[in-house]
């Protein structure tokens, strides 16, 4: 179908499909395969502007949006989810700084970043703070022009990898969470090292890892937005970014739906391509329609998060849950139509089922956006009724 | 440093068929790329301007839809193209092409000239050297290396049917490459819209001062009669006896053969 992109967007999606199908499938299976990170890959993403798409020109970005990033973002994961992941997670640990950042900091971190030579994590997830954020214990305490960090961060993505981090952490545990505060934590700094790498079901070649601070010394001027704005910069970057991870589910969705495809039309069996089977013909139709419906709300929600509304939330979780519930059945579905040949490594779609279900769970699980939705739909019927 | 790549644009012969009637490409409906080897080319020049600095320049000589090939070159990071394009340049052979590129080149002026080893459709290796000789500098073909280089001299690996030799060569000097050399770039997006913008400049045989019977079909003294896929020859008889009666029997087929 066509989504009437502008000229410079189908440049994006080809040259991001490009790098897809030349430099990630042929490597995918063997990053998974040894958990390894893609650092090749960042650096021909780098080389090819996709770090600098959403972030302004005056920084040496692109300059675009919402909508942009999700179509490069659909195109890599639907290659490899786990490259994919390490790209997005860059774009959700830049967001607090391109939405709260003083003049001096994004002058600072933004050129680096946008040109791929610095990569970013997000750091909020604790082991006692997951869907409930408030739990966080990491704190933050001011001395002179430092603030002293101590606490552990968990399920980092890109941690290690990444050269800037932006943590949440309490800086006054009286105010509940109002007293949370967002820092730019750079690598290298003091008190600051990293745990244990995770091993995970799927996203392999994406990396995970726990930050641990250690009277970390932050300098103050490293602070995002105000002291006990931290739950306001996390949840400004969580409804900016939560679109991509629907960008992930379609791209996923689609890569799957594609070997499926390809799969029934050469595969025979009582005498038939299996494609002729009324059977398979239908999951087939099913997940078409399903990617189709996906696509169609993510761009929707991307365009107009770009066109500058405010009450994003609502249905950016509405995209997120529904993008990525259809990738978790779709990869399945794939799987199920090649049977045997799905289930096996040798073909890419197992790998992209045991991919997909992180979707379900990172960013906000989708049980957090419901509740997102849910109280958003309150406030709605409140205002109806009275 | 000022570097000159020569390009050509060919068609995509991953897609190409061949008339096995006339034995020529069928064309129609093809689409076109730059010459592979020239890929490499472009890399060498980008990768020398990122050591030493200076400018890259791309150069081809076509109809003028290989203004294609062009922006594709500046796509991926070169800094100026030069379409050389003019009814005159039409049906060229090795000879005139070169004359024709060598014209530009030296209008231009260059520290360095890089080619592909050879096009992929016409596949005769000839045009890098003889440009080098219009050029009247040397030349060093078959680049899989470049270990040095400085304002005077380029030291260079050329591949060779077995290793490879190590040559020291002076500037101005005009290279060929093969894919051993280095892994060409993909475009970047700020790449592509500079060359969707991007201005190609335009040379026809009088801005090259060249007449126009040095150029094209009048200045090619090529002719070809036919174009055939050359024949392989399957035959083959092995050997067998007690080695005084192999090397007789070698030596009986030898000469039934003319070879001594």
């Amino acid at each position: 179908m066509d989504y009437f992109f502008t000229e410079e967007q189908k440049m994006i999606r080809d040259l991001a499909r490009q790098i897809a199908e030349e430099k990630i499938v042929p490597v995918r299976a063997e990053l998974d395969e040894k958990e390894e990170f893609p650092r090749e890959i960042m650096e021909v993403l780098a080389q090819s502007d996709m770090f600098g798409i959403f972030v302004p020109e005056e920084y040496g970005g692109l300059g675009m949006g919402a909508l942009e990033l999700c179509i490069a973002v659909e195109e890599l994961s639907r290659a490899c989810l786990g490259i994919s992941t390490s790209y997005a997670a860059n774009a959700l640990g830049t967001y607090p700084i391109l939405l709260f950042g003083t003049e001096e900091q994004k002058k600072k971190y933004l050129p680096d970043i946008a040109a791929g030579r610095k990569l970013v994590a997000f750091a909020l997830t604790e082991p006692n703070a997951g869907s409930d954020a408030a739990g966080i214990q990491t704190t933050a305490k001011k001395e002179g022009d430092y603030y002293i960090l101590n606490g552990l961060k968990q399920w980092i993505t890109n941690a290690g990898e990444a050269d800037i981090y932006t943590v949440i952490a309490i800086t006054d545990r009286a105010k509940g969470a109002r007293g949370a505060s967002a820092f730019i934590v750079e690598k290298g700094m003091e008190g600051f090292s990293f745990g244990k790498k995770e091993k995970k079901m799927g996203i392999r070649a994406s990396v995970t890892r726990e930050l641990i601070f250690e009277n970390c010394k932050v300098p103050k001027e490293n602070i995002l937005g105000r002291e006990g704005m931290g739950f306001i910069v996390a949840m400004r970057t969580l409804d900016q970014s939560r679109i991509g991870v629907g960008a992930q589910g379609v791209g996923v969705a689609q890569g799957a739906f594609e070997e499926a495809l390809k799969f029934a039309k050469q595969r025979v069996q009582f005498g038939k391509p299996i494609i002729s089977f009324q059977a398979v013909q239908h999951i087939l139709a099913d997940m078409a329609i399903q990617i189709e419906a996906a696509r169609s709300l993510v761009y929707s929600v991307a365009r107009y998060i770009d066109s500058g509304a405010k009450d994003i939330s609502k249905v950016s979780a509405m995209a997120k849950v529904f993008a990525t519930d259809v990738a978790m059945k779709v990869t399945t579905d794939a799987v199920q139509v090649m049977g045997g040949a799905g289930y096996m490594r040798e073909y890419p779609v197992e790998k992209m089922m045991r991919d997909a279900k992180i979707l379900q769970i990172y960013e906000g699980t989708n049980q957090i956006q419901r509740n997102i939705i849910g109280q958003a739909l309150i406030k709605e019927a409140t205002k109806l009724t009275g | 440093m000022r570097i000159i790549v020569c390009v050509k644009q060919v068609p995509d012969t991953a897609e190409v068929k061949i008339n096995p009637e006339t034995n020529t490409l069928i064309r129609e409906g093809v689409s076109s790329i730059i010459n592979p080897y020239d890929m490499h080319a472009i890399e060498a020049g980008l990768q020398l301007k990122e050591k030493k600095g200076g400018t890259v320049t791309v150069i081809t000589m076509g109809p003028p839809q290989a203004e294609e090939a062009l922006r594709e070159a500046i796509s991926m990071g070169v800094d100026e193209a030069v379409l050389l394009t003019d009814r005159a340049f039409a049906g060229a052979d090795t000879l005139a092409t070169s004359r024709t590129l060598a014209g530009a080149i030296r209008k231009l002026g260059f520290d360095i000239v890089i080619c592909g080893k050879q096009a992929i459709d016409g596949d005769t290796a000839q045009v890098g050297p003889e440009v080098a000789e219009f050029l009247g500098i040397p030349h060093v073909a078959y680049v899989k290396k470049i270990e040095e280089i400085t304002e005077e001299k380029i030291v260079l690996y050329r591949m060779m049917e077995e290793g490879y030799d190590v040559v020291e060569a002076p500037l101005p000097l005009l290279i060929t490459v093969v894919k051993e050399l280095n892994v060409p770039r993909l475009p970047s997006l700020k790449g592509k819209m500079r060359a969707k913008k991007a201005e190609i400049k335009r040379f026809t045989h009088k801005d090259i001062g060249i007449e126009e019977d040095r150029v094209g079909l009048r200045g090619s003294p090529t002719q070809v009669k036919n174009i055939f896929a050359p024949e392989r020859k399957k035959e083959r008889k092995i050997l067998q006896g007690s080695p005084e009666e192999q090397v007789e029997w070698l030596i009986e087929e030898l000469k039934k053969l003319k070879c001594i």
